[in-house]
Parts: C-alpha cells; structure tokens; sequence
C-alpha cells in the first residue's frame, strides 16, 4: 500500500486577469522509502501540487477544484484544519528553496528547531535541545551546543540548509518534500546537501519528493521521475527508463537540452584580443579595503569564447566589468592593442562600440519603460550607427539576428517571456557590431529549454560575427559546451586555465577538482 | 513574411497605460479624484458660484442656519459661509500645492545628487537629511512664525522645509538601487552620457513614488496649514483659510455649530480624496510602501 | 549594543547643540523685544531691566552664558512670570502634558495596533476594509477638528463627558487622550497592517506553516517581531507629533500644561520660556526618537549583534 496516494488533483489561481490552471488532473503514489523526483520548467505545477497536499496555497486566489490526497486513510485536502495541522511539521515535512529567506531572523535557531517537537509531540524543551543537538550534528553542523543559540543571519547558506533539513526531520517525518533545496546554493555545497538528503533517506528509510528543474540533480536522487509541464505529468516511470528510454516529447526535448559534452575545437586564431595582466580590483568596505581581484591575468584570443569560472562571491562579474570600466581596476589590460585601464571616460567612448556586455537577469537588464525598437536604437544612435529611416531596417535586422518575430517592435518587456528578453538583451549588445562581449551568466536565470536555444544563439553569433567572448558562468556543464579555453576563479585568485577537454580530463588545482566532482553529471 | 513596415507592428502596452488601466479601475480613487476636481473647481470658480462678496456682511442678518439662499448658513455678522469656504480653500489648496512644489524640488534634486553621485557625496548629504530630520519641526515652524509674523511666503518655506526630507530619502532610495540595476550597467557600457543614463532611464523608473509621496504630501501640508491657523501662527484675517475658519468655528459651535461642521467636512473631504487618490496611485503604479 | 546607544547618545549631542544654538539666535534677532509691548516704560526702567537680564551684553557673550546655564541645566528665569524660572513653569506644565501624551500614545498603539494586525489577518475582507476606512478618517480627521466635534457630540449634546479640565472631573481626561490619540492610532494601525502583510508573506511565514504551527501561533511568535518593527521606527517621529498636537488639544480643552505654556510665550514674545521650552522638548523629542531606534535595533538581531561587535 503506497504511502501517499494523490489522485486527480486540480488547483487552479482566481486573479483580477482571470484564472489560470496551475494543477490539471494529475495523480501519483509513493511508497514507503522511496524517493520520487518532479521534475519540470517554471510553471510546470510541480511546487504547486505538492504546496496543495502540504495546505500552504494561499486561498484565496489558489482554489483546490478536486481531487484526494491519501496519506494514513486521511484525505489530506478534505481533512479539518486541525488534522492538518497534526500532519503538517509532523508526518510531512517540507524543505524550500531559498535557505537565506527560510529561517526566521527574528528567532534563533535552536528555538525554531524544536518548534515541530515541543508542539506536535509535546516533549519538554529539554529533551527536544537535546534532540536538536544531536540532529544538528547528524546533519553536519560544527559545535552544535553553541550553535543552537545562535542567529539564523549568522549562518551561511549551506549551513541554514543543513538545519532547515534538522528542523524537517526532528519530529520524524514519513514523507519529505524538498522543493529545489539546492538551487540557491553553490555546486560544492549542493554536492553536500544531495548527499546529505541521499544519506538521510537510506538511514531513516523515509519516502522523499524531491521538486528540481534540473534533471541531473535528479538524477542521482530518485528512484522514480515524473516529469510534468503546464500542470500535466507528461510521462513517469524508473528513473534510468526515463532517461535511457523517454516517451514523451518533451520529455527527449528536456534530455536533449541538458549541456553535454565539448565543444569542438574551433578555429581559433592564436592571436589576442584582449590582453590582462595583473588585474587587482579593490572595494572598501566597513571592515577596511577588500581585495575582489588579486593580479588576475589572462587573455582572449580572436573568435574565442573564453569560460570563466567560479562560485558566487569569486569575483568573476567583477573581472567583467572592470573590463568594461563599469568597476574601477589597476594593473594592466589591453584591446586590440589599446590600453584599457588608465583611460578618462570620455577616451573610453569609442571603446564601447566594439566591446558590449551581456547581463544574466533579463528581467533587471531591460528598462520596463522602453519598448524593443527604443532599446534597440539606443545603441545605434549613440554611436552614429544609423539614424531615420535606417534606423528601423537596423533595428528589424537586428531583430532578424536574434530570433525576434519583427511585429514585436512596439512592445514592453513585461510583455515578453524570459527567453525572448534575453534575445532582446542579446540584440541590444551586438547592435554595434562589437568584436568583444562579456557575457555574465546569459543562461543561469532561464529554463533548462530556453538555454539551450539561447546557446544556440550565442554561438551562432559569435561564428557569423567572428566574436570573441568572455563567458562567466558558475555552470561547468554549459561552459564545456560552448567555451573553448576555460578559466577557473576562486576568492580573486586564478588558479586554473586550460583548454576545456585539457581541464575535464586533468584539472590541476584541488578547487577545480572539487567542483568537476560536485558537478551532476546526468550523462555519466 | 516579415514587416518592413515599422507601422505594422504591434503596439505595445506600456507601464503607464497599465498604471492607468488600474487606476481606472479603483473606484475610490476615482471617487477621490472627482471630489477634488469638483472642489478644486469650485473654489477657482468662486465668484461666479455665490452671489455673495468674500468679505460682505449682513449684520441685520446675523448667523443662520443653512438655509436656500445660504446653503451653509452665515456667521454671526451675517457673512456668507459656502462663500468663505470656497475663498478659504483657495488659500488652503494654493498653500498645499506651492509647498508641496518647494518640497518636490528640493527634495527630488537633493536626494537624486545623492543617490546618483553615491560615495562620500552621498553619505554627507544624508548625514546633513538626518540632523535635520532629527530636529524637532512643528516646534521650529511655531516659533518661526511667531518671530517673523504671519507672512504666506514663510509658511510656504517653512512647510515645505520640512516636507522635502522624506521626498530627498525616497528618491535617494529609489536612485540608488535603480542605479545598480542591470539596464543602466547595460546603458552606462554602451556609452551613454550621464545626463542621457540620468534623463531616460532613471527618471522614468523613479516617478513613480515621487508621483505617489507627492500626492500623499499635500495633504500633510493642508493639514498643517490648518493647524497652525488654527493655533492663530498661519494665515491671518481678513484673508481665510480652512483652518482659519474652524479656528473660528470652534468659537461658536454650541449656538452655530454648522460654522464649525461645514468648514470640518470640507477639510477632511479633501484630505480624504487626496489619501484615497495617492493610495490608488500606489497601488496602480504598484509602489511598495516604504517609510524610506 | 551598549556601542550603538553610546553613537547614537554621541550623535544627538550635535543636534541639540544646533537646536539650542538656532533658537536662541533666532529669538535674538527677531524684531521686537519683550519689554517692547509696555510702552509707558521709561528707557531708565527699561535699561535696567535688560541689564537685570543681562539682555546689555554683546550677543556673543549672552550666548555663552546660556550655554553656561543650560549645561547645569539651568533654563533662566521668565520675563512675564516675575519672579519664576522657565525651570519651575516647566516642572508645572510637564507633569500635565506628560499624563496627556502617555494616554494618548496608550490609545495609539492599543487601539491602532489591534486594528491594524485584526486587518493584516485577513487582507480585503470586510474586517480589513472596516478597520483601514476608520484609520483613513482618523488620518483626515485633524486634532482640532475632531476635539472640538467630539466635545460638541459628547460634552455638549449628549452631556456625557466634561467639556474642558484636567483631573478636575471624574472622566475629563477621556475626550483628550482619545482626540489626541486618535490620528496616531490611525497611522499605527496602517502601519502595522501594512509591516504585518510584508511579514506574512515571507519565506519563513510558509516553514512556520509547514511546520504545522496553528495560525495563532504563525502570528504571534513568528509574524509579530517583525510586523510591528515599522511602528517602532514611527513611535519616535510619532511623540513629536503628539507634543506639538498637545498644543492643540490643551488650547481646546484647557488644559494648563506645558503646551499652553508655550504657545502663550510665543504669543507674548517671553524669550527666555520660549527658549527654555523649544530646548526642553526638542531634548525629549531627541531623547524619544533615540529609544525607538534604540528599541528597533534590540528587535532585529542582525542589527543587534553587528553593532554589538564592532
């Protein structure tokens, strides 16, 4: 008899601009000890089904239009609020996405972990410290009889994760949700947190759901996959059937998507085009002058893409926009032969139009009040690149370039999907013909489809422009398959760089090492 | 196949044509924004409204009640009451709009120098915004008006003195993170001028609370008009404001109690309308509430 | 924390410094003195009575010797209560004005607070819009109109309550708190519904949820610490706003606290009261917007312990 058993669960959302169907009709089971994977693209319905067995759709505007829940002979989503709230924290538990944003600031964090225990199972406050401290070491957390008294802000986002994952399991739950517990977090850390949530299912033999975008990070995780987009399962079954054997479309279209392998080895003229040596970039802070950037060098030849890696807080933007004097630097880089550091703004100018930027969030890197043919002209106009009536065939080539249906000129950002700003946002940087791009994260905030389609793009761009690009990303996977060289990034400092296969096959540097390993390999 | 034509493309909906559909849509804002028309109206349109003189009197008259031929009644020299509110609102409008105009100027310029040039410039400027927000106002602007008399162009300074802190923190707070958004990186690597970064990309996405807290403001002025009339420091007979007639109502509110009432509701009408509108303001250009 | 008091006590030196320092220059220059009004004195008297309040001496040296004064805490005497110092009409007005502005700050945060989370519970439903629609008249409502109706209503028609006095009637001090308490019970319940839905909708709202915790307690244990931070922060600005609006109400109810006090100094051009009661509440209205940081600060924790260690 399975654990939990969801059966044609629809939910939908009342808003001002209609309704929208979140949920459609979906049903699933799950077994004692077994770990299930959702897997799906933003809007796909995969929180949201589970946030309607939990009861935590805010309603209104989230409404429940039918279906059962099973769990114990209990229908979940008829029971009264009081058998929820018995379930809830206490045979379900859940852990979210973003540890920064999880944990209460205002309560330390021993007191939040023992919530579930002193409420649900009534045990003394003694003996649930004792508990919380014994669980706090089980789930990796350093000094836990000090830490149980201290704040959550002064926790790191790993660490919060390790306790939100003690807070789930201290009143010993039969069923863990986790939805995208480790997307916020950093490759290494996510190594950890995956083996932590793997270690901790075999031990307590639970039964785990396991909510991710990313198929990979599934991979290693689930027994069993289903994969769901616009509110309907599109296909589930034995984790290896549904990656060696895919049925359904999307599905193979999901798989395809994943970056694989490397890039071949293009033709790359062994010629610079931008030279850096000794880059130092400092930030003053309250704590006194902080070094982002201790003498980096490096160099991006003509027609390259050149990968630089890192995790966050490494310093890899900085390099970017240093280079684009968005940043004051020191030490010495070059264009084309030009001196880029020691220029005023105004002797910078001409630079611009050969050297452009190309900016992870779309939905911050677009201004909401110009329309696609104003933030596009810009750069043609301040540049004298075209004016009148050229103005808008450079604009519709532009376009044309990116993938962007023409009629689309005279709308707003708001009005498109992530995917296509970023096309937009794309146009606006090559607009110039530039010879270089730094391009920081194009692909990290968008669904695993579109970044393959936007890849796509950037590298048919590069080809058909001869561009040479800077490509930052925390991403080892998409950098093998679009970068030819590679450069890894740890707290400021340099410390590998290579050609891509040459790093895969023998990083050199510990770091590089780590993270190789810590990467998901959905393929492997 | 493909558009040449720059005409035959779609047309788009812009953020304000949102704001606007939204607002539309907001009744009570709708409400505020008719009352105030309404009364603004009036008040410009006085002299063609009622038959009655500003300052006429009608002793043999005295004070009555409300009446066909005195829709809000007289005073007790006989004076037209619907006569003096609508010449007092003149007054009491002008001031909220002048002072509200002197705390927007200050204010907006002040804190987007701050928040635009950022560093120590900025860290000096508020520095200089926080003494004085920490100095005690209502109590100054007393003491000011009882030391240089009753003049209007003071208590137009004086006031929007005090109001331009608030406007100075939110547009500083607004240029600031505006500021490290990606589309003015992307503007500033693409090279454009500051005056162009500063005229189409801040500007436009930094109206939105100005236009919001200025709505809000001139209530907060009205009101202290008001109260320092009422107190006798702000305007002075023969010229009429709001407070100055509740002041005066107050006097008489147990034989005439419309004196006090009509003047009353006329006042909170207003700030009513100008809450209610800046509300719906803020919710349709979709402002979050913030303090600072 | 004890370091984030002692730099915000540091910081408030200087403001009152220039508070003290502007009013009294502005009192100085100001046109008219206050012997001006009587105008049979003869210049011998008047002479003598500006020596007498050391008002012959060059500007400069007058400042300093206030300063002097004031440092051990010595406000002057009065020039139209012979015979009294600002010191005593102060000890006498403030006891009033004081006992006004408690209940008046009581009335705010009780009746203002319970409004505004009641409302933050359930965000448009009819308790939200009943409890935001007062709010907004009380927020239109001015002091000294509302005074003036609710004595009208209660004391004059209705014969309830007393019309006027302090402490002399039994109930003639409920018209006067609530009057004055009345907007700022207004701002606290908008305040603290709009603190209360930011709070609620959280992240860590949803894991207090998750863990199964009823409603009351997602509120109270998790919701409120963050939720009443905004009033807080306004209770500082918010006592400013009562002080002054105690003006007000003491003129309408007549009330002989400190309020009346000033403003009839101010009407009689009394300089040394006008001066010694601009700095005795531009002091209080410090030393209160330096609790209610003082106070905000202990509530975040994060704010508590980066100050406490630097």
């Amino acid at each position: 008899m399975p654990l939990l058993s969801v059966n044609n669960l629809s939910v939908s959302f009342h808003t001002r601009n209609g309704v929208t169907e979140a949920v459609k009709d979906v049903s699933f089971s799950l077994s004692k000890g077994e770990t299930l994977g959702i897997v799906g693209e933003s809007g796909s319905g995969k929180s949201v089904s589970c946030y309607s067995i939990m009861g935590l759709i805010p309603q209104p505007p989230g409404r429940i239009e039918s279906g059962q829940a099973m769990l114990d002979n209990i229908d979940l989503l008829k029971c009264n609020e009081k058998t929820q709230l018995d379930i809830r924290g206490n045979k379900v538990a859940m852990i979210f996405q973003d540890p920064m944003t999880c944990l209460n600031p205002y309560i330390r964090v021993g007191e939040q972990l023992i919530e579930p225990l002193t409420y649900h199972k009534n045990v003394s406050r003694i003996v649930a410290k004792q508990r919380a401290i014994e669980l706090l070491k089980e789930v990796g957390i350093r000094d836990p009889e000090a830490n149980f008294d201290a704040w959550p802000h002064e926790f790191s986002g790993g660490m919060r994760q390790r306790v939100m994952i003690a807070m789930a399991l201290i009143a010993e739950p039969e069923l863990l949700i986790a939805d995208e517990p480790t997307t916020a977090l950093d490759v290494t850390i996510q190594k950890q947190i995956l083996e932590l949530v793997a270690d901790i299912q075999k031990r307590r033999n639970i039964a785990v759901i396991f909510i991710s975008h990313d198929l990979a990070v599934v991979k290693g995780l689930a027994d069993r996959i289903m994969v769901m987009k616009s509110g309907e399962i599109v296909e589930e079954g034995e984790t290896n059937t549904v990656f060696n054997n895919p049925q359904h479309e999307y599905t193979k279209k999901l798989i395809a998507a994943i970056p694989t392998g490397a890039k071949k080895a293009s033709q790359v003229v062994d010629k610079s085009l931008v030279q850096v040596d000794n880059l130092v970039v400092e930030f003053t802070t309250d704590q006194g002058r902080f070094r982002a950037i201790d003498e980096v060098s490096f160099d991006v030849k003509k027609g390259e893409i050149l990968g630089l890696v890192g995790e966050s807080g490494s310093g890899k933007s900085t390099i970017g926009r240093s280079l684009l004097q968005l940043v004051s630097a020191s030490g010495k880089a070059t264009f084309d032969g030009i001196s880029l550091l020691d220029k005023s703004a105004k002797e910078f100018l001409p630079l611009r139009r050969r050297m452009q930027m190309i900016f992870q969030d779309p939905y911050a890197s677009l201004n909401p009040r110009m329309n696609v043919f104003d933030t596009l002209a810009e750069p043609l106009k301040v540049h004298g690149i075209a004016s009148g009536e050229g103005l808008v065939e450079a604009v519709f080539a532009l376009m044309d370039d990116v993938g962007l249906d023409r009629k689309f000129a005279r709308k707003y950002p708001h009005e498109f999907s992530g995917g296509q700003r970023q096309r937009i946002a794309i146009g606006r940087a090559i607009a110039t013909k530039p010879d270089f791009i730094v391009a920081d994260e194009p692909v990290s905030a968008l669904d695993v489809t579109i970044q393959k389609q936007i890849l796509e793009l950037i590298e048919s761009l590069v080809k058909k422009h001869n561009l040479s690009m800077l490509f930052i990303s925390h991403d080892l996977a998409v950098v093998r398959r679009i970068c030819d060289r590679v450069i890894v990034l740890k707290h400021g400092v340099l410390v590998e760089r290579g050609h891509v296969n040459e790093v895969w096959s023998s990083p050199q540097h510990q770091y590089t090492q780590s993270l190789l390993n810590a990467t998901p390999d959905a393929i492997a | 196949m493909a558009i040449s034509n720059f005409d035959e493309t779609e047309v788009g909906q812009s953020l304000w044509q949102d704001a606007k559909q939204r607002l539309r849509k907001n009744k009570l804002a709708i409400f505020g924004l008719t009352v105030l028309l309404v009364i603004g109206l009036a008040c410009l349109l006085a002299p063609w409204i009622t038959p009655y003189g500003y300052e006429e009197q009608n002793l043999g008259l005295g004070a009555t009640a409300p009446s066909w031929q005195h829709w809000m009644g007289t005073d007790n020299l006989g004076r037209d009451l619907l006569t003096r509110v609508l010449y007092g609102g003149r007054v009491s409008i002008t001031v909220g709009l002048i002072a509200t105009g002197v705390a927007l100027l200050v204010g907006v310029t002040w804190g987007a120098i701050a928040g635009y040039i950022g560093g120590r410039t900025d860290a000096i400027m508020m520095r200089i915004v926080d003494i004085i927000y920490a100095l005690p106002f209502m109590i100054f602007i007393v003491l000011l008006m009882v030391i240089f008399g009753r003049s209007l162009l003071l208590l137009f300074l004086a006031i929007g003195l005090v109001e331009w802190l608030t406007m100075a923190r939110i547009v500083r707070g607004q240029v600031q993170s505006l500021k490290q958004l990606e589309f003015v990186e992307a503007a500033r690597s693409m090279g454009l001028s500051q005056w162009t970064i500063i005229r189409r990309h801040i500007i436009p996405n930094a109206i939105g609370p100005v236009i919001v807290y200025t709505t809000l403001t001139i209530p907060n002025v009205m009101l202290l008009e008001a109260f320092l009339s009422f107190l006798g420091l702000g305007i002075q007979a023969p010229q009429s404001s709001w407070g100055l007639l509740i002041s005066a109502g107050v006097e008489t509110m147990e034989e005439y109690p419309w004196l006090l009432i009509f003047p009353g509701v006329t006042l909170s009408l207003v700030l009513f309308s100008l809450n209610f509108l800046g509300d719906g303001l803020r919710d349709a250009l979709d402002v979050r509430a913030s303090k600072d | 924390m004890g370091k984030f008091i002692f730099y915000r006590v540091l910081q408030a030196i200087p403001v009152l410094w220039i508070v003290v320092t502007i009013t009294f220059f502005l009192v100085r220059f100001a046109p008219g003195g206050p012997f001006d009004a009587e105008k049979s004195v003869p210049p011998v008297v008047k002479a003598a009575l500006e020596a007498q309040y050391n008002l012959d001496q060059p500007l400069i040296s007058q400042y300093f010797s206030y300063m002097g004064d004031l440092l051990q805490g010595d406000l002057g005497p009065t020039f139209k209560y012979p015979g009294r110092s600002v010191n005593e009409l102060i000890a006498t007005g403030f006891p009033v004005t004081a006992e006004l502005g408690l209940y008046a700050i009581l009335v705010a945060l009780v009746i203002g607070g319970i409004a505004g989370i009641v409302a933050a519970l359930k965000p448009n439903s009819t308790q939200d819009y009943v409890s935001m629609s007062i709010a907004m008249i009380g927020i239109c409502m001015p002091t000294f109109l509302l005074g003036p109706l609710l004595v009208l209503v209660f004391g004059i028609w209705l014969e309830w309550l007393p019309v006027s006095g302090w402490g002399d009637l039994p109930g003639d001090k409920i018209l006067p708190s609530i009057t004055l308490g009345a907007m700022y019970a207004a701002y606290v319940a908008r305040l603290s519904r709009g603190g209360m839905m930011e709070v609620m909708s959280q992240d860590y709202i949803r894991t207090a949820r998750a863990k199964g915790l009823p409603n009351y307690m997602v509120v109270l244990k998790h919701g409120l610490r963050g939720g009443i931070l905004p009033v807080v922060s306004y209770l500082g600005p918010a006592f400013a706003g009562i002080l002054s609006g105690s003006f007000v109400i003491e003129t309408v109810f007549q009330i002989h606290g400190l309020g009346r006090f000033y403003v009839q100094a101010a009407f009689n051009r009394d300089y040394t009261l006008i001066l010694g009661c601009t700095v005795f509440l531009a002091g209080l209205i410090i030393l209160f917007n330096l609790l209610s940081d003082v106070v905000a600060a202990y509530l975040n924790p994060r704010l508590r312990s980066e100050v406490g260690s630097k």
